[in-house]
């Protein structure tokens, strides 16, 4: 009986490690989604529209668990393999702050909704994942909102975000694809920063 | 006046062909979209709209205390139940019929009117199904994209859908023309309002805010027409790593 105590209670340390190093896909957007929300609630900057306090919030505790390189592959399509790493590296940093913006510009939005997390099925093995979660807000519709994740090395990150069925990095494919048919890779690296800069400009 | 279906389909099926005939005379580079020069124009016709739409649906955001959001947003959801419950049964998912037909008898009464979601208290989660979907899931394609002006994106099939939605509902069919245009007016703003909120976003996200939304709504709807359930398009795409 003591033996099996013992044993037991070293599979439990064994299980506790193991998932204190990596955290389930589920879980990571769980502890991620909850750490920004306890922000968003008691700041009332950011819940007036104040961006950049949100874009802050955003590279700090979210930035980490994304992989953008992967995410700008996506909406690129087929014409990311024709970029050189170089191009790789600027496309991938302008697309960024982009997806930055836009997740921050969401969040200036919260107002008193909740998350509701679904249980994922994922399995041991998997590299893949994708969470599902759901938007409640009192007297309307509530949003679905996924994440798909990858897991690289022990980690797991996402490489996209689905809102109400609508992924915010492939609805960029036509738009970049058309931009890189035009002027090239180097016009679509244009056309990115150009725009961020005049987001950046226009900020209050 | 009641809105006569035959009329609208006809009016309709109009409007396509006269489009379909000056297809030349569009600026079509994108296979989705043949249209994209009629659109454009109505989508313009829609932004100059919004700027008195807008004002309004702000104004009643800011006015109206949330538990009266709440109760007027699950008012007109509860008329939205019962036709996801008809639409849900053609479709031949019946569970999920019977559940909304349980949602509308549950918010009809022990709700008030619909005025309170006591149906997703209790577990009965809610759905949304409407008629374009109900084509889709028939095996009806999208054809092309069209953007109307009030009503906003449509693909073909969904257009028709629309008619199907308006024609069977009963917010239209209120014999009293004050009443009935005073709700349909109340829809249209409280509308409006729950998307007050994405407007910055999309604004911001965009590098062409006719591509985005069009984008995101063929998106959304391939989405909602496969219940969410849809294959995700890319994960697979290793070679784009």
């Amino acid at each position: 009986m003591k033996s099996l105590l013992s044993l037991l209670f070293g599979l439990l340390l064994v299980l506790g490690s193991a998932s204190a190093q990596e955290l389930a896909p589920d879980a990571m957007v769980r502890q991620v989604t909850e750490d920004v929300l306890t922000v968003v609630r008691q700041d009332k900057d950011i819940q007036s529209g104040n961006t950049r306090k949100a874009i802050d919030l955003v590279e700090s505790k979210v930035l980490p668990y994304f992989n953008f390189q992967r995410m700008t592959a996506l909406a690129v399509g087929v014409d990311w393999k024709k970029a050189t790493p170089e191009q790789k590296k600027r496309l991938s940093e302008e697309f960024k702050t982009l997806l930055v913006r836009t997740y921050s510009n969401a969040l200036t939005s919260y107002k008193n909704q909740t998350v509701v997390y679904k249980p994922s099925k994922v399995a041991a093995g998997d590299a893949e994942a994708v969470v599902k979660t759901e938007i409640v807000q009192p007297g309307n519709r509530p949003v679905q909102l996924d994440y798909s994740l990858e897991k690289l090395g022990d980690s797991w990150k996402v490489y996209d975000v689905i809102v109400a069925g609508v992924s915010l990095v492939t609805n960029y494919r036509d738009t970049f694809k058309q931009e890189v048919s035009n002027n090239g890779i180097d016009g679509l690296i244009t056309m990115l920063s150009n725009r961020n800069k005049q987001l950046e400009s226009g900020r209050k | 006046m009641k809105p006569s279906l035959s009329n609208s389909v006809s009016c309709l099926a109009c409007a396509v062909a006269i489009l379909a005939g000056s297809g030349c005379a569009t600026t079509a580079n994108n296979p989705k979209d043949p249209f994209e020069g009629f659109n454009r124009a109505m989508f313009a016709v829609n932004e100059g709209l919004d700027v008195i739409v807008k004002p309004v649906a702000q104004g009643y955001d800011a006015a109206a205390p949330l538990p009266v959001k709440v109760v007027i947003g699950n008012f007109f959801g509860n008329i939205w139940d019962a036709w996801t419950a008809v639409n849900n049964l053609l479709q031949g998912k019946a569970g999920q019929a019977v559940s909304d037909v349980g949602r509308v008898l549950i918010n009809s009464t022990a709700g008030i009117g619909g005025a309170f979601d006591v149906a997703s208290e209790v577990g009965l989660t809610k759905h949304s199904e409407d008629f374009g979907q109900t084509l889709g899931k028939w095996g009806i394609g999208d054809g092309p994209y069209f953007y109307w002006p009030i009503i906003g994106p449509r693909t073909t099939r969904d257009s028709f859908g629309w008619l199907a939605d308006t024609y069977f509902d009963p917010v239209w069919r209120i014999d009293n023309i004050a009443w009935r245009n005073s709700l349909v007016a109340t829809r249209y703003i409280d509308r409006r309002a729950s998307l007050l909120p994405s407007d910055k976003v999309v604004e911001e996200a965009a590098f062409d805010k006719y591509d985005y939304i069009r984008d995101a709504y063929l998106q959304h709807r391939r989405s909602e027409i496969f219940d969410g359930a849809l294959p995700h398009e890319l994960s697979d795409d290793d070679s784009l790593r």
